[in-house]
This record gives C-alpha cells, structure tokens and sequence, in this order.
C-alpha cells in the first residue's frame, strides 16, 4: 500500500509528483510508455504563455498566470532552459486590431503583467522579420520558452531523487475503490494500492475518470502539425508571434525555441483517433501558408523535421482539476490542453498541497530541491570543458556532431535515476541525433553506447519502445534469390 | 595553443591527399584531425568497386582506395589523430580540437584545409507527411550498419531517392537477402550515376520509377508501407496515381549537403548553388589561409577527382604557409551561365594562376547532344561536345595555366551549356 | 544486322554504347569514351559479367570484412557467388588481397579481401 500513485508521467504526472515529493508520503508513478514525456509534453509549442487568452476566473487563466510565475525559477532549480522572450500576438487588419484590445482587457483583468499594444513602427523594430501586413500588436513581457521534456525529465529525476517510484510499461485499466482507498490494475496484470490518485493521464484521463465519477468527461484529440527549422535561422526571431486566437485555439505561430531552432505551427483540428499523430499533406501546407504570412522571407528549405502533438481538449472548456464531489481522494489533473505546460508548476504545488492535506502529510525536511546533472559539454566555457575533460576524458568524445554531445552525456543520460532506455529517450535528454543531420551520424555511435549501458542486442534496441525496433540481426539467413 | 603549419581538418580521401600533397610539396609541421576511430572517410563503408580508375587505372573498393592513400600518408610520416572532433575554427586561424586522449587542445595554423565532407539530406527536408516510426533512414546510415556493422537497417525497402548511396544500397540490400520494392525518383531523370542505374537497379529488376514521390509512412512503431504517387510537371503529386508499398524500412538517398560548420564559424563565405565555401582557382576561400576541398567543397560522384582537387588545395596550403604574403585578390568572376549550376571557382586570379584550372559544375537539366563553352569577357576560350549531360553525373573542362596571361585584368569568365 | 545501345559499366562515365549484331556477332562498337567500352560491348552481348562486393564473416567479432571477386564473374553466377561468401569465414590476421573463397563457383576467379583486419579488431 503506497499513499498516492500518480497516472501519467507527462509534465503534469511528474510536476505533482515532484511536488508531492516534498511530504513525507510513499508515492508512485505509473506510466504506460517506456519514458517520460511520451505525450503531449513532447510535442508542443514549448511556450510559457503570458496568460491573456484564456477568460478571467478560468482555471486557465489562474494557472496560467500563476504557473507563468512560477516557471522561471523551478527551471533555474532544476537547470532547465528557459528564455522570457516576450510574445507578441500579430494583428493584421483593424478587425484583429479590436480583438488586440480584448486580449488586452482579458490579461488585465487576469493579472498578466506588463501588456502594451505597440504599433507597426515599434513591431518592425522588435521583430524586423515579421510579416509585411503585420500592422500592430499585443505585447507581453512575461512570454517565455523552455524545454518542456528536459523540465519533465529533470522534474521525475529529482522527485526520484527523492524517493518517488517510477513504473514504466505500466498502462492503467481500472481504478476502483477498495477499502476507503484506491485499487489500480494495469494492462500487463500489475495491481496497486494507494489512498489517493492523480489522474494526469493526458488524453486518456477522460477514460478514468468515467471510471470513479459520475461527472462524465470527454476529451477529443485535437491535433497539431508543426515545421522545425534549422538553427542557421535562430536570428531570425527573439519573440514568440502569435496570430489572433480563434475558438480552435491560438493559431499558428512562429517561435524560437530554447536550443537555437524555430517552430512553426501548430494546426488545429479535431480527430477520432487518440493515437494518429501523423503530419498530413493539408496541415504541413497549411502552416507554410501561415507562415509565410507571419515571417517575411520564411525558408522553406530550412526545414529540418516535422512532427504533430495531440491536445487533451475537454468538452468543459477549463482545465479539470481537483476531487470530483463522487469521488473524494481522486484528483484529476485533466483536459490539460494548453497552456498545461506553462500551468505544470502551479497544478503540480495546488494539488500536492491539497493531497498532503487530505492524507494528513507534514513537510519533510530532508527534501533536496537542487538535483546533480551531469556537465553538458555544449554549453561549457574553454575552461569548463578542461574540467569536465580532467574528470571525464569521454567527454572528449563527441557523439553528435551537429549539438557537440559527448559520449560521457550520453552514458550519464542512461544511467541516471529515470535513465534513457531508447534513442529517443537518449535524444530528449542530451539533443543528440537532433540537429540538422537528425541522427544520420550519431545513431550507430548511440545505439552502441545503449548496448553497452544495458547489456541489450542491438537488435532489441527500440526508437522508443514497443515495437519501434531499430535493426535486424545480420541478414545472413535471409534467402537469396 | 601550439603553432603549425598546416591544419588539415577530415581524414576522408579529401584530407588524405591534402596532407600527402602538402608534405610532397614540402611541408614539414602538418597536422590531420579526423573525427573517426579510423582514416577514410565514407570510403571504408563503400564496399562497392568503381574507384580508382583515373588515378590508379585500376577498378577499386572503397577500402583499397582509402588504404593506398593511409599507406603514403603513413609512409610520409604524417601525423594524424584519430578520434579527434575539430570543434572550432577562427579567422585568424586558430583550430580547436578535443579528444578522449589527448583532451582540449588549441593549434594557431598558418593555412588551413577543410575537407569535411558532406551529410545526408533527411526526412525532415523533405516533409513527408505520415507516421515518424522507426525504418526510415538515409541510405548512408544504412550502408554503414550493413557494411561496416553487420546489421541489417530492414528486410522490405522501398528507396526514395536515386542518388548513388540509394541506387548501391538497393543492390546491397538484395546481396544480404532483403527484397528491394522500388527505387523512387521526383525527377524524370536518375540523379546517380548511369553505370549504378544500369548495375545496381536493371540487372536486378528493380524498378526505378521515375517522376514520382513517397506521400505518405504509414507504421506506429516500425514502417510497415509507403504510399507512392506519380508527380506532375511541378512536382506535385497526381491524386489517383497512389499505390501502397508494404515494406518494413524506407531508405532515403535525396542529396548530400556540404558539412559547413566549421566554415561558417570562420567566416568563410558560403556559395548559394554548391552550399560549399566560395573558393578561388587554387581553392582558397574568402577567408585567406583557408582551403577547402572534396565534398565539403561541392558534392562529387568521383573520389579520383576529389584527389585531383584536393592535392590542389594541399599544394596551395603548402605554398601558403611559406610565404603568407597577401596575394591579389582574384579580380576574374566565374558565373554560371546558361543551362549551368555552380562552378567551381568562383573566381580566378589571371595574375597568379599557378596550375591548369579545372572548372567543375553540373548541368541544369538533362542536354543532349550538347556543347559546353568557356567565354571570358565574351571571347570563346574553350568549347566541348558531349553526347549527353546530366545533373548526375559532374562536369569538368580543364584550361592551360597558359592561357589567362592573355587575360589579365579581364572581369568575367561564364560558363554556359547549349544543346 | 540487329542495332542495340548499352551502357557500358566499365567506369563511371557511363558511355551509352551503340552496338551493331550481325550474325550473332558484334560488328561495331560506336560511342566509347576510351578503349575499355568496345571490350565491354562485346563481353556484355556475348556473355555478361560483373564484380561481386558482398562481406565475410570474421570469427570472434561481429563487424563482417569486406571483400569482391578479383575479377567480373558471369552475371548468372552472381548469387551462387554470394551464397558462397556467406558460408565463408574468415579468422584474423587478413591482408588486403587474402584470398577467402578460392576459383568461387568454379568461375576460375577468386574472392579476396578489400580490407584489413589483425587479431583483437573489434
Ligand atoms: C500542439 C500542442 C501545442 C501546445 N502548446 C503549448 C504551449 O505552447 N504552452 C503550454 O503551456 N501548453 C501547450 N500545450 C499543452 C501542453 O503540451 C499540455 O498541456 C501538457 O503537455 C499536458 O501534460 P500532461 O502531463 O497532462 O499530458 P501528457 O504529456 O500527454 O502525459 C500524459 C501521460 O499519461 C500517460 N498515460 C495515459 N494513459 C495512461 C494510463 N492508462 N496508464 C498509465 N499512463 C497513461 C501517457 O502515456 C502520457 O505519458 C500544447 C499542446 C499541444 C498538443
Ligand atoms: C555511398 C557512396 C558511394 C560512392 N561511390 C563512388 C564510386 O563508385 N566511385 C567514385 O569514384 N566515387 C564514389 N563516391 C564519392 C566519393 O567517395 C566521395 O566523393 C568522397 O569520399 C568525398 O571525400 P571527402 O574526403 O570530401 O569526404 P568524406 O569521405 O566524407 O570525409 C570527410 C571526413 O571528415 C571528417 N570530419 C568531418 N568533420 C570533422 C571535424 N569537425 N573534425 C574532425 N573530422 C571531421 C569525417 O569524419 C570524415 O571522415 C561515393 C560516395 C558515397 C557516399
Ligand atoms: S567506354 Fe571507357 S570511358 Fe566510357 S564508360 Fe566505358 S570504360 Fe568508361
């Protein structure tokens, strides 16, 4: 019997159970991948909003605010990228232009700091690449950027650090109630005990919730499509440039991103299928389309990769957050569309404290805040690297050519606490294999040092678990024609 | 920081005859860095024959092509270090090198040569909409897990791409037992070389369907088909010519791009049509003291001309780093001209030519029967006939040194190619 | 009189060959770039041959070593060669030029090494 088990080890599932880490509390997480980060977490527009978009009194617009607050330090504690960047949203027309003024009244009226709207002469001086037709827009100074799997990773690796269990392979069928607590079964026959559940379990948190609760929850996938662009471009834009927001969300944007590239996207659209992350031929042309809007000069052959995330959309419009009045010592953490990112920090801290109340937790003292990480030799000065170099000559080893990693960052990333098992999972924590090459050097190089840490075949290493085997073992007894 | 003559960056075929050519001309204090636990390049993963045949008038691999050059640069005493990843390069010439051995090291070169080579394109560039499963890698990966590891990449391949690294790995693939369903090409023509075609895909019945793309991966977790669609004049895919592919690997072969990094950080000027450095007639780049040659310099079909080149570039590095006099800067543009893409120059300095100039490039599209012609301030210098030019296979017409002594202090030298 | 265009193979010029029959035998060779392509015409119409590169397995490490015919075998041979190499191994030291499979298929021509590999290779 454990006291919370949290479901999902997105950056919700991971922020409450480092949050939770603090109490003195058994918790245990349970994830259905083979890693953290697997879901919506891994692709998004890893944009700490400002929070003018959502409606006053929303827990959109509480969290977001709140959770804006928050960000930067918890990435400063955690030595997460994070850049407050500024973000504009573009106005094209004097129709936009009025919707620039709601946007405004919204944030005020939210608590976003700062907001101004700035003229075209002003926006050309910000952002010289924008769009010709660009003729005003909202400014918010508390717009930021980070890195939303390395701050999931690091989150799971300190609340490891400090004593959380994760379970990985480990998809929820039922939770049920037994004996005033909880019941969990997983897919694969395992069972858990605990007197109370987090439900962060993405797109699926409808699924359990319905389970314990009579207030019925849908949530739709709502997919978007995203081009990444080569960091040859990264001048091109400091702040993040948002269109006018429609009911489908906030447009497609363009934006830096914490490592030097730039996004463009992400399309809008509902589906059936909660597992088709696909790009399509309609999304990908649309976004060049916005794009070329929204960025004088936009270089299509500074394309680099494509990939498309799913929102949790949730038919109630909010975030879901907290106890169901049916079910008490269930939380939900559900319909964590966006700004759930931006939210993490401030759902994470609101629902640990709620739980630690419930099951009568105190503070502990022993709680280590700062985790150890291992040097990253890109980002070291001349000096540093001799460092680093001294106590580890595999770091004179680098692997991938394109983000300079090292051998010694690639060995570190698999042997830490929620230790990569995937190239993948070696990918989000250390950049390696993706730059502009995206992989085509560094993956037999990586798939070897995996071998090596794991003591696997390499015909059992997976891309990211499951059935996404890399190789074939030698093709010698495959029949020749 | 170390002082040195020559700081030669890359152990492929480019940097080995560099570095031989350097110290054949004299060159004492030189150093090479290759990233690689070994010499060669992409040469020890081209099991394939087909190089040599200029430079040794012998029919080679890869490996025995690679070899011949490590065995003089051994026999010349020229000290290479393996493992070793060249980090930065300075104007002023200042390399910096780091390895597992040897640690953090900074060298101040009077010359350098860049012969970096290339990288793949990849699926990204390409935007292939679909599925990001595992199976899709570019050919050059795959031809490196099967000939150099012993893994087979995939049993089911369908190829998007006819450049010479996918048109060799399909017959490659079928040699280990995979069974290889297509070989797909956007362009109505091949952009490898003919005898690959003919030896890789005809002799095996592999098709090679041309004008034609990859439109949709479909798999979750491991590629299990590809849709395929013919393409119209502007590339676009024609609905109702989609037929599926059931394969479990899609290998990509969609062209090399020069790996410019290290020159961008030196402020080396970069040329738009060869994505490689500007160079002048003995390749140095806009950067002075700094050289550059082989792939990373313009993508090559044939290693023996990269030879060629590259000793080029090592002889110049050699003459360089004795005399660091400030030369003129070269006053003569080469421009592409009609039917024409990058040329290589990009300029000449009539003053100071010091070898025959060869000028290499690749034709716009496929010309038959067509003549390719050399003007300088409008006046024909040199003509050629050839039976057929294609984008994939590269150009090269040779000038005497001779001949630009009547051309000094002449502007312009284009290049054009007329059916 | 029968007309045929090839490609000569012979190297990676590729000259497209045009090749006069005349009672089944090669009258004329138009179109090579040097010597090698009438040669090759007459082999190509006559009887094809080709180069095999494949690998050998090398006992006590699993990268394979690199090997091809020392000289082209008949083209309908191809695969009975291949299957030959795979049934091959080979233990280290190998020289450039070792021969691994003699008179493979009995075509006369010998597999050797393209590449090096000494004892503790890995
Ligand atoms: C296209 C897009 C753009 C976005 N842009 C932004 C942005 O710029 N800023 C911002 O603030 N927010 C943004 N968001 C929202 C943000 O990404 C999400 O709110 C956030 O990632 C949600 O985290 P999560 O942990 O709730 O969900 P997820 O990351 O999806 O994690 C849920 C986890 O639960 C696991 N799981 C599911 N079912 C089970 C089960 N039965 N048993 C065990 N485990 C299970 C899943 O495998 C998954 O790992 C965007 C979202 C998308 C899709
Ligand atoms: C699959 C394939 C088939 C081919 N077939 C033929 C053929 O049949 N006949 C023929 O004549 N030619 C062929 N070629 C062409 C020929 O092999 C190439 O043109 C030639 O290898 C290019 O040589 P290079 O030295 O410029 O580049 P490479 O061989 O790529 O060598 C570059 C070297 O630089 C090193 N390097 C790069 N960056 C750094 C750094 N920062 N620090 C240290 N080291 C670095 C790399 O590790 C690499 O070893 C083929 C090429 C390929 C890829
Ligand atoms: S005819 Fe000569 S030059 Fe032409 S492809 Fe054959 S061997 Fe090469």
């Amino acid at each position: 019997m454990t006291d919370v088990i949290v479901i999902g080890a997105g950056v919700i599932g991971c922020a409450v159970a480092r949050e939770l880490a603090r109490f003195s509390l058994r918790v245990v997480v349970l994830e259905k991948a083979r890693d953290v980060a697997e879901g919506a977490t891994k692709s998004n527009s890893a944009i700490v909003h400002a929070g003018h978009d959502a409606p006053p009194d929303t827990h959109k617009a509480r969290f977001n605010v709140m959770g804006n607050a928050l960000f930067e330090a918890l990435c400063r504690e955690l030595d997460v990228p994070f850049r407050r960047n500024t973000s504009l949203v573009a106005a094209f027309s004097p129709a936009d232009l009025h919707a620039l003024e709601e946007l405004k009244a919204r944030g005020d009226k939210s608590g976003v700091p700062g907001l101004h709207i700035a003229k075209r002469s002003e926006v050309r001086a910000l952002e010289p690449a924008i769009g010709r037709e660009v003729c005003a827009a909202l400014v918010a100074p508390t717009g930021a950027i980070c890195c939303p799997y390395e701050l999931t990773f690091r989150l799971a690796e300190n609340a490891a650090a400090n004593g959380v269990a994760f379970h990985f392979s480990c998809g929820v069928r039922t939770v049920a109630r037994e004996d005033g607590g909880w019941r969990v079964e997983t897919k694969e026959g395992r069972s858990f005990k605990a007197r109370a559940v987090v439900n962060a379990a993405g797109l699926y948190a409808d699924v359990l919730n319905n389970q314990v609760s009579a207030e019925k929850l849908t949530i739709t996938p709502r997919r978007g499509e995203y081009l990444m662009i080569d960091k040859a471009y990264a001048g091109s834009f400091r702040a993040t440039v948002f269109q006018v927001p429609t009911p489908m969300g906030k447009g497609i944007l363009v934006t830096p991103t914490v490592d030097g590239t730039l996004m463009v996207g992400p399309t809008a659209e509902n589906i059936a299928d909660k597992t088709d992350t696909r790009t399509t031929a309609e999304g990908l042309a649309k976004i060049r389309q916005a794009a070329s809007r929204l960025w004088n000069g936009f270089p299509v052959n500074g394309v680099i990769a494509t990939f498309a995330g799913l929102r949790a959309h949730g038919d109630r419009g909010d975030f879901v957050i907290g106890e169901p009045p049916d079910a008490p010592g269930f939380f939900n953490a559900a319909a964590m569309d966006s700004p759930g990112l931006t939210a993490a920090p401030a759902v994470g801290a609101y629902l640990a404290e709620q739980i630690a109340g419930k099951l009568g937790a105190e503070k502990r003292s022993d709680f280590v805040a700062a985790p150890t990480h291992w040097p990253v030799f890109r980002s070291m000065s001349m000096e540093g690297r001799v460092a680093a170099l001294a106590l580890d000559p595999a770091h004179g080893h680098i692997v991938c050519r394109c983000e300079n990693v090292s051998e010694a960052e690639i060995r570190a990333s698999i042997r830490c606490r929620i230790g990569a098992r995937t190239l993948d999972g070696v990918k989000r924590r250390t950049r390696a294999g993706m730059g502009r090459c995206q992989g085509g050097f560094c993956t037999t190089r990586i798939l070897a040092i995996l071998c090596e840490e794991l003591g696997l075949a390499p015909e059992e290493v997976t891309k990211f678990g499951g059935g996404s085997h890399v190789l074939f073992s030698c093709g010698k007894e495959l029949p020749l024609p | 920081m170390t002082d040195i003559d020559i700081v030669i960056i890359g152990g492929g075929p480019a940097g080995l005859a560099a570095a031989v050519a350097a110290r054949e001309a004299g060159c004492d204090r030189l150093l090479l860095f290759e990233r690689d636990e070994v010499l060669g390049g992409i040469l020890p993963q081209c099991i394939h024959t087909g190089f040599g045949l200029h430079v040794f008038q012998e029919e080679l691999t890869g490996p025995e092509y690679a070899q011949r050059f490590i065995d003089r640069v051994h026999a010349l005493e020229i000290p290479v270090q393996c493992g070793t990843t060249v980090l930065d390069v300075t104007r002023d010439r200042v390399v910096t090198a780091v390895s597992p051995m040897c640690g953090l090291r900074q060298f101040r070169a009077k010359a350098i040569v860049l012969a970096m080579g290339c990288r793949e394109r990849t699926r990204g560039a390409l935007m292939i909409p679909g599925w990001r499963p595992a199976g899709v890698y570019t050919a050059g990966l795959a031809q490196r897990w099967v000939n150099r590891e012993g893994w087979m990449p995939g049993r089911r391949v369908v190829i998007l791409g006819s450049g010479d690294i996918g048109l060799i790995m399909a017959r490659r693939m079928m040699f280990e037992g995979a069974k290889v369903l297509a070989c797909v090409e956007l362009m109505p023509y091949s952009s490898g070389l003919t005898r690959n075609v003919v030896q890789c895909l005809d002799d095996y019945d592999i098709p090679l369907m041309l004008s034609h793309t990859v439109t949709d991966i479909h798999g979750r977790e491991r590629v299990e088909g590809v849709t395929v669609a013919q393409v119209d004049a502007q590339r676009m895919p024609v609905p109702g010519t989609e037929q599926r592919f059931d394969c479990d690997t899609l290998l990509l072969s969609v062209g090399l791009i020069p790996e410019n990094e290290l020159s961008k950080a030196a402020g080396v000027e970069l040329a738009e049509a060869t994505a490689g450095p500007v160079v002048d007639e003995s390749l140095q780049t806009s950067v002075s003291g700094i050289f550059a040659c082989g792939n990373v310099l313009h993508v090559h079909d044939l290693v023996d001309e990269v030879t060629r080149e590259s000793a080029q570039a090592g002889r110049a590095a050699a003459a360089f780093a004795r005399s660091a006099a400030g030369l003129p800067p070269p006053a003569l543009r080469v421009r592409d001209g009609a039917g024409v893409r990058g040329v290589v120059p990009q300029a000449i300095c009539a003053e100071r030519v010091a070898e025959d100039v060869s000028l290499m490039f690749r034709p716009t599209a496929v010309f038959k029967d067509a003549t390719a012609a050399v003007k300088i301030d409008r006046v024909e210098v040199a003509r050629q006939r050839f039976r057929i030019l294609t984008p994939g296979e590269m150009v090269k017409l040779t000038l005497p040194k001779g001949l630009f002594a009547r051309f000094k202090g002449a502007c312009e030298l284009t290049v054009e190619v007329t059916e | 009189m029968s007309a045929q265009t090839i490609t000569c193979i012979g190297c990676p010029m590729g000259c497209r060959l045009r090749v006069l029959i005349a009672g089944g035998q090669v009258a004329s060779v138009d179109g090579a770039g040097c010597g090698r392509g009438a040669v090759y015409a007459r082999q190509e119409c006559v009887c094809p041959t080709r180069m095999v590169t494949s690998l050998v397995r090398v006992q006590g490490r699993h990268a394979p070593l690199s090997v091809k015919t020392a000289r082209p075998v008949p083209k309908e041979k191809i695969f009975a060669c291949l299957q030959s190499i795979r049934a091959a191994r080979v233990t280290p030291p190998v020289r450039i030029g070792d021969v691994i499979v003699a008179d493979v298929c009995g075509t006369g021509v010998d597999v050797v090494a393209t590449m090096a590999c000494t004892e503790g290779d890995s």
